[in-house]
């Protein structure tokens, strides 16, 4: 992974300083509460309902064991001996104390860490698929220019007073696992016929109170071009953006009013301007990032040799066989696999974890695989690169530390936002809904029967829990200072990503499990072999869901 | 016999402020120093109708829809007239002309209103202009370190914090990443790459 060099430390410790200075003027009153604000925001910190929340930056979403277990560190030093892992592949502490707050920076800049921009209308931590550099399906690994551009983001001087907040995804395999159609800009790397590398440039994307899926503005972006360009669209961004409502500020509603072709002629426009000057990429430069993720040292294995030892762990124990199913990853190396620890059992909120728990998975990642980790924007932690041989051993571990959930990809396997139990914007609690349907539905051959669901959950419109692009999506709502959760269906977050459509009217908390109960009958009456949830939707539609739940009691 | 049609003139639309005007404070910063502000900063609007006669003498900042209206008729008064561009206003409504001008003020009517950092690049970068480049209207403090950056080299503060403490927050970075007004190259070409 990206090691800083000396610049990189200076510059983040120069940052720690800043916000030092910028806390102690705050607090001794130099700084006016509304001037502090984007400052603290832009470092990560928000003041939430019951106390300040810290967003800790995971570039697209890679840890090494040392920066987890200074994590685990910081969380018993400085807040509640937990921490949690969030939609964007950062981490979140609930409870930190705002004095501490620059220690706390200055403890990560140590380990190469920062919350640098993690909040605020600037650019924010760049995404990315967590199977990068180890999936079947992907063409090039992302991960080299998610650094380039965290690289040209971080403390970028021209955009960090933009309209509205900014999010750029990356994928570079066929299955589009980071969402990059939900993103202000997604880029998906591509090859064209003459085998060049370069990226297909989606704009206009988010979710919040109007979510709109990105189009695309450029097929062919020839590699080099990379910052330039991104710089071009910000650029125009930051000029034309709407200022005067908050509600209209992101860059989807720019596109939209704009309609995309005029949009992407006033990039082409600006990009000409820029696009041969120092912004772009030298082939050293592209070198210069690979070599920060070269391919770990695999052992060589025989075609098919894991596999035969698996077959006999998984027909001796079923646990294991589930978990085999649910939890794990094939791997384009023979003899490995990836492993996706679940942070979902029943009962936590999902993407919390202990300080110990966290410990847990750095020494996970270090007996397993090569010291590395990373943080899925399910919210759950992937083991990339782990032997065939050695997943029964794996799992025996993971099991202890209660990682071994077999949910993956599951009803129970939620994104779910902190919600009204720690959030200030909720509407509504998110994390009791959750548990209420993951109480409901711990069958675990129900949920195997019912296969690939996703289930998202956020507690008010700004949709931090992605409920427009769950197969299911819930999201609470204030009906005259009551609770209640609108349900939503049909919408998905991959390459055929869609937005889901509201079912009908709202329900209490009370109701939610036996509404999802309903809803799933009727997947399960209609389906057809092999069919998944979202593909019956696709084919059915709305209305046999709707008739089912709204029905009258005979 | 029919008189031909006239030509309709219609009167550009009266440019309104993005919230508040701008102040022209007393002292402000000029690369690095604190000095006294040797310029007068006329505001959009009012009464009395401005033309090149009736004008102020003096060193004097105009906004841009007057200057451009005005520009013809002040070629003798060059060394003297400056502009402010207000927060909808692009650098390129001044672009080639920037070289006239000794000085171009891009203005903060809230210090979140982030558009003026572009006008300080693009006039630097693109335009080539080597004038004084002045930040009025509400930045704050915290803001002069992405300032500089993005080609500021004046600073006509006009909060309470005492102007001491603003060039400290100057100096906050001593290096970037990115290629901007104060840096040709970004980092990836002034690292060793080998």
């Amino acid at each position: 992974m990206y090691r800083y060099d000396e610049q990189d430390h200076k510059l983040v410790r120069e940052r720690v300083a800043q916000f030092r200075g910028q806390t102690e003027r705050y607090l001794a009153g130099e700084l006016k509460e509304e001037e502090f604000l984007p400052l603290r925001l832009q470092n990560g910190l928000y003041v939430q309902r019951l106390a300040p929340m810290l967003r800790i930056a995971v570039p697209y979403g890679l840890m090494n064991s040392t920066q987890v277990r200074r994590l685990a560190h910081i969380t018993r030093k400085y807040d509640k001996g937990y921490a949690h892992f969030t939609t964007r592949q950062n981490v979140q502490l609930n409870w930190p104390n705002l004095e501490d707050v620059p220690d706390i920076l200055a403890e990560l800049a140590e380990v190469e860490m920062h919350a640098v921009q993690t909040s605020g209308n600037c650019i924010r931590n760049t995404t990315t698929d967590q199977f990068a550099g180890v999936a079947q399906d992907e063409l090039i690994d992302p991960r080299p220019y998610c650094e380039l551009i965290r690289q040209w983001s971080t403390f970028h001087p021209e955009f960090a007073f933009l309209p509205r907040k900014f999010k750029i995804a990356v994928c570079g395999a066929k299955e589009d696992r980071a969402a990059i159609r939900a993103h202000d800009i997604g880029i998906q790397i591509v090859k064209n016929d003459q085998g060049e590398t370069g990226f297909e440039v989606l704009v206009g994307g988010g979710l919040g109170r109007t979510p709109i899926l990105g189009v695309t503005i450029r097929e062919f972006l020839p590699e080099a071009h990379l910052l330039s360009y991104l710089e071009a669209i910000v650029r125009v961004y930051n000029q034309l953006g709407r200022r005067d409502n908050k509600f209209k500020a992101r860059i989807k509603i720019l596109v939209k009013a704009m309609g995309a072709e005029e949009f992407a002629r006033r990039v082409e426009a600006e990009w000409e301007q820029i696009k041969d000057g120092a912004d772009q990429l030298t082939p050293e430069a592209i070198e210069w990032s690979k070599r920060f993720f070269p391919e770990p040292t695999y052992k060589a294995f025989s075609n098919g040799h894991g596999e035969a030892v698996l077959r006999d762990q998984a027909g001796e124990d079923k646990a294991f066989s589930r978990w085999l199913e649910r939890n794990t990853f094939p791997h384009r190396v023979n003899g490995y696999q990836s492993v996706t620890l679940s942070t979902k059992p029943t009962g936590i909120p999902p993407g919390d974890v202990t300080d110990r728990q966290l410990e847990a998975i750095a020494d996970l990642a270090d007996k397993y695989s090569f010291g590395e980790v990373r943080v899925t924007h399910e919210q759950n932690v992937v083991l990339a690169d782990v032997e065939q041989e050695k997943l029964f051993d794996l799992w025996q571990e993971a099991r202890k530390h209660g990682f071994a959930t077999p949910n993956i990809g599951t009803l129970t396997d939620m994104i779910c936002c902190p919600g009204g139990d720690y959030c200030s914007l909720a509407n509504a609690k998110s994390i009791p809904v959750a548990e209420a349907i993951q109480r409901k539905f711990d069958d675990l051959d129900y949920l195997y029967d019912l296969g690939d669901l996703d289930l998202n959950i956020s507690g008010c419109m700004n949709a931090c829990g992605h409920h427009h692009i769950g197969h299911i999506g819930i999201l609470g709502v204030d009906k005259k200072g009551e609770e209640f959760y609108q349900v939503q269906l049909g919408g998905s977050s991959n390459e055929k990503a869609s937005l889901g459509k509201v079912l009908g009217p709202s329900f209490s908390r009370d109701e939610m499990p036996e509404t999802i109960g309903k809803i799933l009958d009727v997947f399960v009456e209609n389906r057809q072999p092999e069919e998944f949830f979202i593909d019956t939707y696709n084919r059915i539609g709305l209305q046999p869901f709707k008739e089912r739940v709204y029905a009258k009691a005979s | 016999m029919q008189k031909p049609a006239k030509p309709s003139v219609k009167k550009p639309a009266v440019k309104q402020p993005i919230g508040e005007q701008p102040e022209n404070p007393a002292k402000l910063i000029l690369d690095g120093a604190i000095v006294d502000n040797q310029w007068n900063l006329l505001p959009l609007g009012g009464e009395e109708e401005i033309t090149a006669d009736n004008l102020a003498s003096g060193k004097l900042i105009l906004p841009l829809s007057l200057w451009l209206e005005l520009r013809e008729q002040l070629q003798d008064r060059k060394e003297e007239i400056g502009v402010w561009l207000d927060s909808d206003e692009t650098a390129d409504l001044v672009g080639e002309h920037a070289a006239e001008l000794p000085l171009i003020a891009a203005h903060f009517p809230l210090f979140t209103d982030g558009r003026a950092f572009t006008v300080g690049r693009l006039l630097r970068e693109r335009y080539g202009y080597t004038g004084e480049v002045r930040a009025v209207g509400s930045f704050i403090r915290d803001q002069l370190t992405y300032l500089k950056r993005c080609g500021f080299n004046a600073f006509a503060y006009q909060g309470d914090q005492p102007l001491e403490g603003l060039l400290e927050s100057m100096a906050d970075f001593s290096d970037s990443y990115q290629a901007a007004a104060d840096q040709p190259r970004p980092i990836f070409r002034r690292r060793a790459l080998a």
